[in-house]
């Protein structure tokens, strides 16, 4: 990855800028930031939800958090293609054709190597009315070929509120992100029994 | 600078710094009697008028423009947290991006524009602008209808009124309310100059936080009344009527620094103690309802904003309209 100091200052303006406009208050319960390989895996209202918890993480943190995206909504467009490449350094899959041998799952272990965290939104796609859907079995399959990941829970508040489904403009409420305790695929979990545990996992970081 | 600023100035100056070397001193005592949740609250407390002092004196050197932004940044984030902790339904969505972006920031622009001297190229003179005629009724006209019609232009007619009203109880607090502080500096005062105006906003601001610090004090004597056991257990006759009387005097003691007589200075500081005192008990109304304690808990280790102001909130257009009156008789 080319880091010029063009390009740092501009994701440090663009990281700032949306800790001011989302007003967002940031929470680690149980939890510590930590630059180890990670997937941090969220709640999904809003296209602004990967840029609050990238701009949550701390600044060594955030460098290596790589967020996971729709290549149809983060191509769309010179400025989205500039945040994704440039400075996210986002994973954009296409959501049209997924094969079988170049699944999304392989190609997000590819591009994390042993370096990168990854930002994702198991639900798979936005939720208009701010409760969460199921999770995708992506998370699952993820956590089978890389066990060693970390997975870290976080839970989005008001997001849905700030910028809903169909809308262009956001209104500046406050948001606050919560990072939960780390959790590991258990041996021979089975799939749906994990998913459930890291839906809940998520929901439980609403409450406290 | 002149001596009456000095004075005001200097003397809350030294109040703080005795609040501060109180606080440090308290702290350090093990065994001093009093209650540590008590002690924390009045750390914070000095912590937030230190704060405060500090922003409003820097903004009040750097002149006009700079006041009515500071305000305005202020009333953008009370309106933050108000909204915030007010349940819309998508419908209010776009409503509520033109009372963010187009109705908070004209009311302010248009209060910073009243009796500024603008440039008349015809007449090679200035002339002054005068936008209270707008300004003073742009949010309960213009945006409270506006509000209505964008909200049923929006489709969703679920509990219609309800929600509108919470959109323009929001608006009229947090931004039109609060914007007749700064518009205290476009008054005429019967003296000349920037100094007696910058003073009359200080003397607001102080004689509002003086009466919410003195109600709170004399609230923890003993034998209490409470005045609204429902809404706010901390608010009795005792604080507000010994409260309202001590800042009373203390608003009258200051008259110099005032435009006022001194049974004005007076009367003004009884009106915003009682005002500040509204205030107070409806916002902890709209959190009882909403279940919170301050709306700080949103952002961790801060106070909210609007548990700061809304005293001032509640006394600045009623301060504002009384000297105005007065300045016009």
């Amino acid at each position: 990855m080319e880091s010029n100091l063009k390009t740092n200052l501009a994701r440090t303006i663009l990281a700032l800028l949306a800790r001011f406009l989302s007003g967002a208050s940031v929470r680690w319960i149980d939890s510590q930031p930590d630059t180890c390989q990670r997937v941090y895996f969220a709640n999904h209202t809003s296209h602004l939800d990967a840029i609050v918890i990238w701009s949550a993480l701390p600044q060594a943190v955030r460098l290596l958090a790589r967020p996971v995206g729709a290549k149809d909504y983060w191509s769309a467009g010179r400025i989205r293609r500039y945040i994704a490449d440039e400075l996210f350094n986002a994973i954009l899959i296409d959501r049209t054709e997924i094969k079988v041998h170049q699944s999304p799952v392989d190609l997000m272990i590819r591009e994390i190597g042993d370096r990168h965290s990854l930002i994702v939104f198991p639900e798979g796609g936005r939720s208009s009315t701010g409760e969460m859907g199921e999770f995708k079995s992506g998370l699952y399959y993820l956590c089978k070929k890389r066990p060693d990941l970390e997975m870290i829970p976080v839970h989005i508040d008001n997001m849905n509120r700030i910028l809903p489904r169909g809308e262009v403009l956001p209104v500046p409420l406050l948001t606050c992100i919560s990072f939960g305790p780390p959790m590991w695929l258990e041996a021979g979990e089975p799939k749906m029994e994990f998913l459930r545990r890291a839906r809940q996992a998520v929901q439980r970081l609403k409450e406290v | 600078m002149d001596p009456k600023t000095l004075g005001l100035v200097g003397g809350v100056l030294l109040l703080l710094a005795g609040g501060t070397a109180v606080v440090q001193v308290l702290r350090g005592r093990v065994d001093s009697g009093i209650d540590p949740a008590i002690l924390e609250t009045f750390r914070l407390r000095v912590r937030a008028w230190w704060v405060l002092f500090a922003v409003l004196v820097a903004a009040l050197l750097l002149g006009r423009a700079a006041t009515v932004v500071l305000f305005g940044l202020i009333s953008f984030w009370a309106l933050r947290e108000f909204i915030t902790l007010t349940p819309t339904r998508p419908g209010d969505h776009r409503t509520l991006f033109w009372v963010f972006f187009l109705w908070t920031p004209l009311q302010f622009v248009l209060v910073g524009m009243e009796n500024c001297w603008l440039f008349d190229e015809n007449h090679w003179a200035y002339v002054g602008m005068q936008s209270y005629d707008l300004y003073s009724i742009l949010v309960p006209v213009y945006a409270f209808l506006f509000i209505l019609a964008r909200v049923a232009m929006a489709g969703d007619y679920k509990r219609f009124l309800e929600r509108t009203a919470k959109i323009q109880a929001g608006l009229l607090v947090c931004v039109y309310c609060l914007s007749y502080a700064p518009a205290l500096l476009t008054l005429e005062l019967p003296d000349a100059g920037w100094a007696p105006k910058a003073l009359l906003l200080f003397f607001f601001v102080l004689i509002v936080q003086l009466s919410d610090a003195l109600q709170y004090a004399w609230a923890q004597i003993p034998s209490k009344h409470v005045i609204v056991p429902t809404i706010n257990p901390n608010k009795t006759w005792e604080g507000l009527l010994g409260g309202t009387a001590s800042v009373t005097l203390l608003g009258a003691a200051l008259w110099w620094a005032t435009p006022f007589s001194v049974p004005v200075a007076a009367l003004m500081s009884l009106v915003i103690a009682v005002m500040g005192f509204a205030g107070g008990l409806t916002l902890s109304a709209i959190k009882r309802d909403r279940g919170v304690k301050d709306y700080g808990t949103l952002v961790e280790g801060h106070g909210g904003v609007l548990d700061r102001i809304d005293s001032m909130c509640f006394a600045a257009p009623i301060f504002f309209h009384f000297t105005r009156m007065w300045l016009n008789t």
